[in-house]
């Protein structure tokens, strides 16, 4: 009797036969819904794992692609992934990079980059682990926490409002943004594949659990019950739009927050460098 | 605006910060990304305009964090990359600058050096970042520092700076102040075909990183750049010569700190670049940058009046001149050390010169002003004396 492979093996280095992850993370699930992206990708317009750059930065979600993905992988610093990835588009614009990381690392250290990658409109593919809390350092107070919630480094509860981070990059000007969570893995899959396809910056927000730290503050306690969570509190927006914002409270919108064109970076350089070029003869 | 147009070869009356452009370009640069900061904004309002030019990219960051994060990211994507900045952009940058480091990134980091600490005067040169640019990133690292102190050396310099990131696989600094970076002098441009140009060694086609060692090799590794199927693993992580992630082998963790330093100091004879003017029994006045056109004035004064007086010009910081400065000591009558800040060589100097022969140290009388030869001259009298 043979083993049979993962279907998504291939798309892995052959060395790497564990994760770093916890029992119960959703990290599994999101980078599942990454490389069937790609492997639909792949079927439908021959994309190899070799079209592609992943990069990230630090945090348990920074972990997806790196070392796990056999492609190039840059695994940089705190907050600072979209600054590296940018840098390697602009350099590789046929290329397709996607940059995979936490909350904490995109949208707390990293918020500025974030905003202006939306604003600049570099072709990137990010997508956002969101577990509403920082892991890796022990169950601390994220900007996506939500307000109420007692955590380590908030005993007494916490007093800000948590970060609605898909609104935030679809009005800094991102042309392709959805939220989807870890119950939902085929309409995460549908999103990211859209992002890669999309020219333009996607950015596609991953809601996903922490059964070890969230679970724990949450009293949410496994990843069972967090998913359940999940599927019981969220709410399409087109349905969340009619609502007012009493009735959305602990409330997880859901969907695509925008689809639309916007002229794109990369390719603006390529467009002005051909036409200096013809310029010079 | 319609395509701009380099200099041609030729002599030029031009500024610092124009002429180190001019250089990137001839370099080979194709990637600059910056912040605009005084004293050194002349050089992205330059390469923005060159850059596309030649097939380059110029990208203007929200803050000087992502500009050496993307500049790290381009050099990745195989392209010649550069940021330039000063001072208080390299203290936002010093993260990253370990990160290239550890991650044998090629990367050029212009630093024109303005009067600090903190906002400070923004354009009022002072040579204070030497110390930071080599220990202000957290851990054990080695970088290479060139300190020209010439329009000409602007450009010549920029050159040697990108030829040795690729040769050595590693950031470069070129630092200048902010009176160099204004200055307008005589520049020599020479054409093209006589630049000698260093270019990376790639990977092999057709090996994944386990095949190879992408880092930790002392006699530098072939870079596995991205975008040509090599698999690279690159992680800011203590890592392995494969580039794999290891956090458990204090063999590991040892070869991690110490390999990227030892690839530099091993050839530092290929890259320790120092201007030796003095005789056995002279005072030997060291200086650097813009402060070693004073040292020169003062030597010329002195040696007018009959005096026994050298010079030794530091044009590379880092790695430190530890040989140079001992070998002048052991034949100096003294040394007298010349820096515009409060001593902060000064320290590396004496370590390799005070057991040899008697050092002192001159700043200039208001500190952010060139050294007035004559004051120089009167010291070099007290010290004979």
């Amino acid at each position: 009797m043979s083993l049979a492979e993962h279907p998504l093996r291939k798309y892995t280095r052959p060395h790497v036969k564990k994760t770093t992850t916890c029992p119960g993370c959703g990290n599994g699930i999101v980078a599942q819904a990454i490389l069937w992206a790609i492997d639909e990708l792949n079927r439908e317009e021959g994309l190899s794992m070799d079209d592609f750059v992943f990069v990230s930065g630090i945090g348990c979600s920074a972990w997806i692609p790196s070392p796990l993905f056999a492609a190039d992988t840059l695994h940089t610093t705190h907050g600072r992934p979209i600054a590296f990835a940018t840098g390697v588009k602009l350099g590789l614009p046929r290329q397709k990079v996607l940059v995979a990381s936490g909350d904490g690392d995109l949208a707390a250290i990293g918020g500025n980059h974030l905003i202006h990658a939306a604003r600049r409109n570099i072709d990137l593919t990010v997508v956002m682990v969101n577990n509403g809390i920082y892991g890796m350092t022990g169950g601390q107070t994220a900007p996506t926490t939500p307000r109420g919630l007692n955590t380590i480094t908030s005993p007494y509860g916490t007093m800000e409002p948590e970060f609605n981070v898909a609104a935030m990059v679809a009005a800094a000007g991102a042309p392709y943004v959805a939220r989807w969570t870890t119950y939902h893995p085929r309409q995460l899959k549908r999103a990211i594949k859209k992002g890669i396809q999309k020219q333009g910056f996607s950015f596609i927000e991953a809601i996903s659990q922490c059964p070890v730290q969230y679970g724990r503050v949450s009293k949410l306690g496994r990843a069972t019950a967090i998913l359940e969570h999940f599927r019981d509190h969220s709410l399409k927006l087109a349905k969340a739009r009619e609502m007012s914002e009493e009735e959305l409270a602990g409330k997880i919108t859901v969907g695509e927050f925008c689809d639309r064109q916007a002229p794109e970076l990369a390719s603006q350089w390529s467009e002005l460098r051909a036409r200096l070029g013809k310029e010079q003869g | 605006m319609k395509a701009a147009v380099r200099l041609k070869p030729g002599t030029h009356f031009i500024e610092g910060n124009l002429a180190l452009a001019e250089g990137a370009i001839a370099a080979g640069c194709r990637f600059m990304a910056g912040y605009p900061i005084t004293p050194a904004s002349e050089i992205p309002n330059r390469l923005s305009q060159l850059l596309p030019t030649v097939g380059g990219v110029f990208l203007q960051t929200e803050d000087e964090i992502a500009a050496i994060c993307s500049a790290i990211g381009a050099s990745w994507a195989g392209l010649k990359a550069m940021t330039a900045t000063s001072g208080p952009g390299v203290s936002l940058m010093q993260e990253n600058i370990g990160l290239a480091a550890s991650t044998e990134t090629p990367l050029v980091i212009v630093d024109v050096m303005r009067f600090g600490p903190s906002t400070g005067v923004p354009s009022v040169g002072l040579a204070g970042d030497v110390v930071q640019v080599a220990r202000g990133s957290h851990g054990d690292y080695q970088i290479i520092a060139l300190c020209p102190e010439s329009p000409q050396e602007m450009y010549d310099h920029m050159i040697r700076a990108f030829n040795l990131a690729e040769r050595f696989r590693c950031p470069v600094f070129v630092l200048p102040d902010g009176f160099i970076g204004h200055m307008r002098e005589q520049v020599v441009i020479p054409p093209d075909q006589e630049i000698e140009l260093a270019q990376r060694k790639i990977a092999p086609a057709g090996t994944t990183p386990l095949e190879r060692q992408d880092f930790l090799d002392p006699e530098v590794a072939p870079m596995p750049v991205f975008g040509r199927g090599r698999q690279a693993h690159v992680t800011s992580s203590c890592h392995n010569g494969q580039g794999m992630r290891n956090l458990t082998d204090p063999e590991v963790m040892h070869a991690f700190a110490t390999m990227p330093i030892e690839k530099i100091l091993r050839h530092r004879d290929q890259i320790v670049e120092v201007a030796a003017d003095y005789a056995p029994g002279d005072v030997v006045i060291v200086a650097y940058g813009t402060v070693a056109r004073s040292a020169r004035a003062a030597a010329q004064a002195a040696r007018a009046q009959g005096l026994a007086v050298g010079t030794l010009c530091l044009k590379t910081l880092w790695p430190f001149a530890d040989q140079e400065v001992a070998a002048a000591a052991q034949q100096a009558r003294a040394v007298l050390v010349l820096e515009n800040n409060t001593g902060q060589m000064l320290p590396y100097i004496k370590a390799e010169a005070a057991a040899h022969c008697p050092v002192q140290f001159l700043g200039p009388r208001l500190l952010g002003q060139i050294h007035e030869p004559n004051a120089v001259l009167t010291r070099v009298k007290e010290m004979m004396s």
